[in-house]
C-alpha cells in the first residue's frame, strides 16, 4: 500500500491529525472528545503513517516502543488523583482546580491531567496492539 | 488457660524450622515434656475442683457475634484434660522409640502435638463455637496421623473416610449449636443453662437434638457411623493409642456428657441414646469374636465401650452418670495399655495376626505383664479398677425402674464379649508355646514397654484404693450433670449383693468363651460374607455412586465443545425468562410513535439489517469483515442521531482500528468454511432466534417501565458546579468516577501487554508440537 | 423509533449467537463483535434515547435548561467500546496463535488434538 500520493498525503497528515487529538482531548471537558477518543484518533494517525511508509519508518519517528506509554499513561493519571492526597489532604480522586481560567482550556484541573493520562494510555495500548500484529503477521 | 492450650500449636509451629534436629537423636524425648507440663499444670487443679470450684477464662475473640474464647475447668473437662496430658506424655515418650528413625518423625510430633491441643480445646470451650472450631481441629489432625503411612492406598482411604464422617459430624455440630445459639442468644454453654426451659419448650428441640446426636455419634464411631474406627486402626499404633481409644473418640461422649444437664432427662434424648448406645455395644462387641488382628479385636471393644458409655449417659440417672465417669477413667487406662503392647508386639514380631502369635513372655515379660494386667482390668476382675467400673455399670442398670432385667442381661452379654476381647488381645499373644520364628525377637526398648506398665499398674493402684478417685475426680464429674453427688462411694468390696453375683457370672463366662473358642482365619471369613450388608458398604456405595453420578454429569454437561457450553447457558436463560415473561407483557406498541421516524432513520436501520444479514451468510472472510465494518458505522451514525456525539467518535475509532486489525492478519487466517452440517445450522438458527426474541422482549419490557434518572440528574446538575465541566459524559469518565476509568484504562494495559506476550514470547511447547 | 431500536437489538444478539455457535474460529470472533455491539446498543436503548439534545451544557449556563440524554449509558457504552476493542484484538491473536498450533481452524478438531498433546 505503499502509493505515492498516499505516503505523500501521510506525511502531513500525521502532524495535522495528532494536532487534531490533542484538540479533540482538550476540549472534551467542554465539548464532544476527550482522552478515549483522543488517543484513539492519535493511534489512528500513527497506524495510517504505518500503512504509508512501512512500520520501520513509522517506529523511527517514535524513538521508542509504544508500550512504554502505558506505565507513562498511568503513572499520570494516578498522579492527578493522587495529588489531592498529598498535597491538600483531601480523598484520593478529588477534582481540584484553579481559580483563574486560562483562555482556550478554560479552567485548569487536576481531571484534566487525568484526562491525559488517559490518553496516553490508550495511544499506547492501541499501538502496541497494532504494532505487535503488524510485525508477525 | 489460653496458653496451655496453645502450648501445642506453638509447639507444631517450631517444629516447621529445624524440627528434624529436635525429635531425633538423644532429645527425642523431649516433645514429651511438653504434655508432661501440661499434666503437672493441670494436676494443680484437682485440689480446687474438688472443692466445687469452677475455674473460669473468657477471652474475647469476636464478641460482635457472641464468639469468645471462654473456657471453662471443671470435673469433666478436667478429667479429660488430665487424660489427654497424662496418656499424651506416655504417647509421646512411646512414639520416640516406636518411630525411632523414621524420617517424617518431626510431621509426626507435630500433628500429635495439634491434636493434643486441639483436643484440650475442645474439652475446655465453654463457647460453643470455639468448641466446634475445635472439634474440627481434632478431625483434620486425626485425619494426618491415620494417613500418617501415605505411600500406602489403604492408609489413605481411612483417613479419608475418618475425615469425611467425622468432618461432617463437625457440620452438624455447627448447626446444632447455631440452633441453640438462636434459642437461647447466647454461645456460651454455662449461660444456655440458665435458659434450660427456653430449650426444652423450643420448636427446634428435635432438630437441635438430632444435629448433636448425629456430632456425638460421628465422632464417637456409634452405629451405624462406627466403620471408620476400624479403619483408621491403619494409623500408627500411638495414634491407635492416643486418637482411637483415649481421646478423640470419646468427644462425642464429651459432648454429650456435657450436653445432658441442657438437653437431657426428656424421652428423646434418653430414649435414643439408651437404644443407639444399645446397638452399637452389643452388635460391635458380637464383631470382636471374628477378628484375627489385634489392633481390629481391639477396635471393635473400643466402638463397644463407646456404646457403653452412649447407653449410660442415655438411662440418665445419677447412678449411671457415676458408672459413666469411673468407666471413661477405666477404659482409657486399659484400652490405651492394651493399645501400646499390641503396638510392642507388632513392633518386635513384625506381626499383628492372633493366630501366629504366642509364648511372647519368654523375649518380653514386662509387655506380657502389662497386657495381662490390663486383660484383667478389662475382664473386670478384683482388684482392679476394671472390677469397680463393671459393678457401677450393673448398678446403674439393675436399679432402673424399666426394663432393668433386660438391659442388664445386655450389658452382661457386652462385656462378656468385651473381656473376650481383652484376653485375646493382652493373654493370648504371650501364653503357651513360643514358636521357633519367634526366638529371636529382641527385647523392646525400655519407653516401650514402660509407658503401657505404668499404665497397667495405675489401673490396679485405683483398684485397690478407689477414694483416690472419688473425691478429687468422680465426683465433680457427676456434679457437672447437676446431681446429687453426697452419697458417691466407691469401693472395691460391697459385700455379698446380686452385683457381685453378676459380676462373677461375667468372669466367669468371659473365660470361659476365651478357652473354647480360639480366633481362627475362618471365623473372619465367615463374618466377611455379611460385609455387603454392614453400614460401611452401604455408605461406600452411595459415595461411589455420587461420583459416577457426578462424573456421568460433568462429562454431559462439560464436553469441552465451546459451542455446547453457551447452547446450554443460552437455554437455561431463555427457559428461564421465557417463564417468567409468560406470566404476559405490558409493552404496548406506540403506533403514533412510527410517523416521527424520519428517512435517515430508516435507510440507517436498512443498512444495519442487511449488514448483519451478510455477515451471517458471507462466503467469505473479507466480505464477512466488510460487512462488520459497515455494521459498526451504521451503529457510530445511530449515536449521531440520539444525541451520543462522544460515542459516535469514539465508535467510529475503533470501528476503524478493528477493520484494520482484522485486514492484518486476515490472509494468516484460516479459510472460512462452512464446517458445520445443515442440520446443525437449523438448530443453531432456532436457538440464536429466540435468544434474539428474548433480548427484544426484554428491551420492550424495561422500556415500558418508568425510568428513574436521579442519578443521571445528579451529575448534570452538579457537572458544572461542581467539576467545572459541561461535557456531562467526560466529567462522569475522569471526575465523578475516575477511579473506574483509572481501573478501565489498566484492565486495557493488561490486554495489549497480554497480545505482546502472546505473539512475542513464544510457546515453547507448542513450537515442538508443531515439528 | 425505541420499538425498531429494540428489534435490532435482538437482531444483533440472535447474528451474535448464531455466529458464536460455528464451529470457525474466525466466525467466533465476528460473533463476539456483534454481541458487543447488541449489548451497547441495549444499554444505550434502557437508557431512553433522545433526539437532538446530546449530554452538554449549553454556552452561558451553568446547568440544562432544556431536556438532555442520559449521560450515564453514554459514559458506560464509551468504556465498554474501548475495551472491547482490546478484548477483540486479544481473541483474535489467541485464535491466530492457536491456529500457528495446531494448523486447523475447527474448533471441534481442536478439542481432539488438546487430547493427543496430553
Amino acid at each position: 500500500m505503499k502509493t505515492l500520493i498516499l505516503r505523500t498525503a501521510s506525511n502531513y497528515l500525521l502532524p495535522i491529525l495528532l494536532l487534531f487529538s490533542i484538540f479533540i482531548l482538550l476540549r472534551g471537558h467542554y465539548l464532544p472528545g476527550g482522552g478515549f477518543v483522543g488517543g484513539l484518533i492519535a493511534s489512528i494517525a500513527f497506524v495510517l503513517h504505518a500503512f504509508a511508509n512501512g512500520l520501520k519508518d513509522t517506529k523511527k519517528l517514535l524513538k521508542f516502543h509504544p508500550g512504554f506509554l502505558m506505565p507513562i499513561g498511568l503513572a499520570v493519571s494516578f498522579l492527578a488523583g493522587l495529588l489531592p492526597v498529598i498535597g491538600f489532604d483531601e480523598p484520593f480522586m478529588t477534582g481540584l482546580w484553579m481559580h483563574d481560567t486560562i483562555p482556550v482550556l478554560g479552567a485548569l484541573g487536576t481531571a484534566m491531567f487525568f484526562d491525559i493520562g488517559v490518553y496516553i494510555v490508550v495511544q499506547g495500548v492501541t499501538l502496541t496492539i497494532i504494532f505487535t500484529i503488524s510485525e508477525s503477521a | 488457660m489460653l496458653i496451655a492450650i496453645l502450648t501445642g500449636f506453638v509447639f507444631a509451629i517450631l517444629l516447621f524450622f529445624g524440627g528434624k534436629n529436635i525429635v531425633s537423636g538423644k532429645l527425642a524425648l523431649l516433645p514429651a515434656l511438653i504434655p508432661l507440663s501440661l499434666f503437672i499444670y493441670f494436676v494443680r487443679f484437682i485440689k480446687d475442683i474438688s472443692n466445687n470450684e469452677i475455674v473460669h477464662k473468657t477471652y474475647e475473640w469476636i464478641p460482635s457475634l457472641g464468639i469468645n474464647l471462654s473456657f471453662t475447668l471443671d470435673g469433666l473437662s478436667l478429667l479429660f484434660s488430665l487424660m489427654i496430658t497424662g496418656i499424651g506424655t506416655l504417647v509421646f515418650a512411646y512414639t520416640s522409640a516406636y518411630l525411632k528413625g523414621n524420617n517424617y518423625l518431626d510431621r509426626f510430633y507435630g500433628y500429635l502435638a495439634v491434636f493434643m491441643a486441639a483436643m484440650l480445646g475442645l474439652v475446655l470451650s465453654d463457647n460453643l463455637i470455639s468448641l466446634f472450631v475445635f472439634w474440627e481441629l481434632t478431625s483434620i489432625s486425626s485425619f494426618f496421623l491415620i494417613g500418617f503411612n501415605n505411600t500406602s492406598l489403604a492408609s489413605r482411604k481411612s483417613a479419608f473416610t475418618a475425615l469425611g464422617i467425622t468432618g461432617l459430624g463437625g457440620l452438624l455440630l455447627l448447626a446444632g449449636g447455631l440452633v441453640l445459639g438462636s434459642i437461647t442468644g447466647t454461645y456460651d454453654i454455662s449461660e444456655m443453662l440458665q435458659h434450660k426451659d427456653l430449650i426444652a419448650n423450643s420448636d427446634y428441640y428435635l432438630l437441635v437434638g438430632c444435629l448433636i446426636f448425629g456430632a456425638a455419634f460421628t465422632k464417637s464411631a456409634q452405629f451405624p457411623f462406627h466403620f471408620w474406627l476400624p479403619g483408621a486402626m491403619k494409623a500408627p499404633t500411638p495414634v491407635s493409642t492416643y486418637l482411637h481409644s483415649a481421646t478423640m473418640v470419646k468427644a462425642g461422649i464429651y459432648l454429650l456428657f456435657r450436653l445432658s444437664p441442657l438437653m437431657g432427662s426428656t424421652n428423646f434424648w434418653n430414649t435414643t441414646l439408651t437404644i443407639v448406645g444399645l446397638i452399637t455395644m452389643v452388635y460391635s462387641a458380637f464383631h470382636c469374636l471374628f477378628r484375627t488382628d489385634m489392633k481390629g479385636v481391639l477396635a471393635y471393644s473400643t466402638i463397644s465401650a463407646l456404646g457403653i458409655l452412649v447407653f449410660l449417659i442415655g438411662l440418665g440417672t445419677q447412678e449411671s452418670f457415676l458408672a459413666a465417669g469411673v468407666f471413661i477413667i477405666v477404659h482409657a487406662l486399659y484400652k490405651a495399655t492394651l493399645f501400646m503392647v499390641t503396638g510392642v508386639v507388632d513392633h518386635q514380631a513384625g506381626t499383628r495376626d492372633i493366630t501366629q502369635l504366642s509364648g511372647l513372655r519368654k523375649v518380653m515379660l514386662p509387655v506380657a505383664i502389662a497386657g495381662i494386667l490390663a486383660a484383667i482390668s478389662n475382664a473386670g476382675i478384683p482388684p482392679s479398677i476394671g472390677f469397680v467400673g463393671k459393678d457401677l455399670i450393673y448398678e446403674g442398670t439393675l436399679h432402673l425402674e424399666n426394663s432393668a432385667i433386660l438391659l442388664t442381661a445386655f450389658a452382661i452379654i457386652t462385656n462378656v464379649l468385651i473381656s473376650y476381647a481383652g484376653y485375646v488381645a493382652g493373654v493370648k499373644p504371650f501364653v503357651g508355646k513360643l514358636p521357633e520364628k519367634f526366638e529371636k525377637v529382641k527385647f523392646p526398648h525400655f519407653l516401650l514397654w514402660f509407658p503401657p506398665v505404668l499404665l497397667a499398674v495405675a489401673g490396679f493402684v485405683f483398684g485397690v484404693f478407689p477414694f483416690l478417685l472419688q473425691d478429687s475426680l468422680v465426683k465433680p464429674i457427676v456434679q457437672t450433670t447437676g446431681l446429687n453427688t453426697s452419697e458417691i462411694h466407691l469401693k472395691l468390696w460391697h459385700g455379698f449383693t446380686p452385683v457381685l453375683g453378676l459380676s462373677a457370672l461375667t468372669i466367669g463366662s468371659g473365660l470361659l468363651l476365651y478357652f473354647l473358642l480360639k480366633p481362627s482365619k475362618k471365623l473372619e471369613q465367615f463374618i466377611a460374607k455379611f460385609d455387603k450388608l454392614s453400614p460401611k458398604s452401604i455408605i461406600e456405595n452411595v459415595v461411589l455412586g455420587f461420583t459416577n453420578f457426578s462424573g456421568f454429569w460433568t462429562s454431559t454437561f462439560q464436553s469441552g465443545y465451546l459451542r455446547n457450553y453457551i447452547s446450554i447457558i443460552v437455554l437455561f436463560l431463555i427457559s428461564l425468562m421465557g417463564f417468567t415473561l409468560l406470566d404476559g407483557t405490558t409493552y404496548k406498541v406506540d403506533y403514533s410513535s412510527f410517523a416521527r421516524i424520519t428517512v435517515y432513520e430508516v435507510v440507517i436501520l436498512t443498512i444495519l439489517v442487511l449488514s448483519i444479514g451478510l455477515i451471517v451468510f458471507a462466503k467469505s472472510r473479507l466480505a464477512a469483515v466488510v460487512s462488520t465494518g459497515i455494521m459498526g458505522y451504521s451503529i457510530c451514525l445511530l449515536f449521531v442521531f440520539y444525541s451520543a456525539p462522544d460515542l459516535a467518535m469514539t465508535q467510529f475509532a475503533i470501528d476503524t482500528l478493528t477493520v484494520i486489525l482484522f485486514v492484518l492478519v486476515l490472509y494468516k487466517l484460516p479459510k472460512y468454511l462452512n464446517l458445520s452440517d445443515y442440520k446443525m445450522r437449523i438448530r443453531d438458527g432456532i436457538l440464536s432466534i429466540a435468544f434474539g426474541g428474548l433480548i427484544s422482549i426484554l428491551a420492550l419490557e424495561v422500556l415500558a417501565q418508568p425510568v428513574n434518572s436521579e442519578i443521571s440528574d445528579f451529575y448534570a446538575k452538579n457537572s458544572y458546579l461542581l467539576a467545572h465541566g459541561k461535557n456531562v459524559v467526560n466529567v462522569i469518565l475522569v471526575d465523578f468516577r475516575g477511579a473506574d476509568t483509572m481501573v478501565e484504562i489498566s484492565v486495557l494495559a493488561i490486554s495489549a501487554i497480554g497480545v505482546f506476550g502472546l505473539l512475542k514470547l513464544r510457546l515453547k511447547s507448542v513450537e515442538r508440537f508443531q515439528k | 423509533m425505541e420499538f425498531l431500536l429494540a428489534i435490532i437489538t435482538g437482531l444483533l444478539y440472535a447474528a451474535g449467537l448464531y455466529m458464536m455457535l460455528r464451529r470457525s474460529m474466525v466466525k467466533l470472533i465476528i460473533g463476539l463483535i456483534i454481541i458487543s455491539n447488541g449489548a451497547n446498543l441495549l444499554i444505550f436503548l434502557l437508557g431512553r434515547i433522545t433526539k437532538g439534545h446530546p449530554p452538554i451544557i449549553p454556552d452561558g449556563s451553568k446547568v440544562f435548561t432544556e431536556i438532555y440524554a442520559d449521560p450515564v449509558p453514554q459514559a458506560l457504552i464509551l468504556t465498554a467500546i474501548v475495551i472491547s476493542f482490546g478484548l477483540q484484538s486479544f481473541a483474535i491473536i489467541l485464535i491466530k496463535r492457536a491456529y500457528q498450533a495446531v494448523k486447523t481452524d475447527d474448533l471441534d478438531e481442536m478439542n481432539t488434538i488438546e487430547e493427543e498433546i496430553k
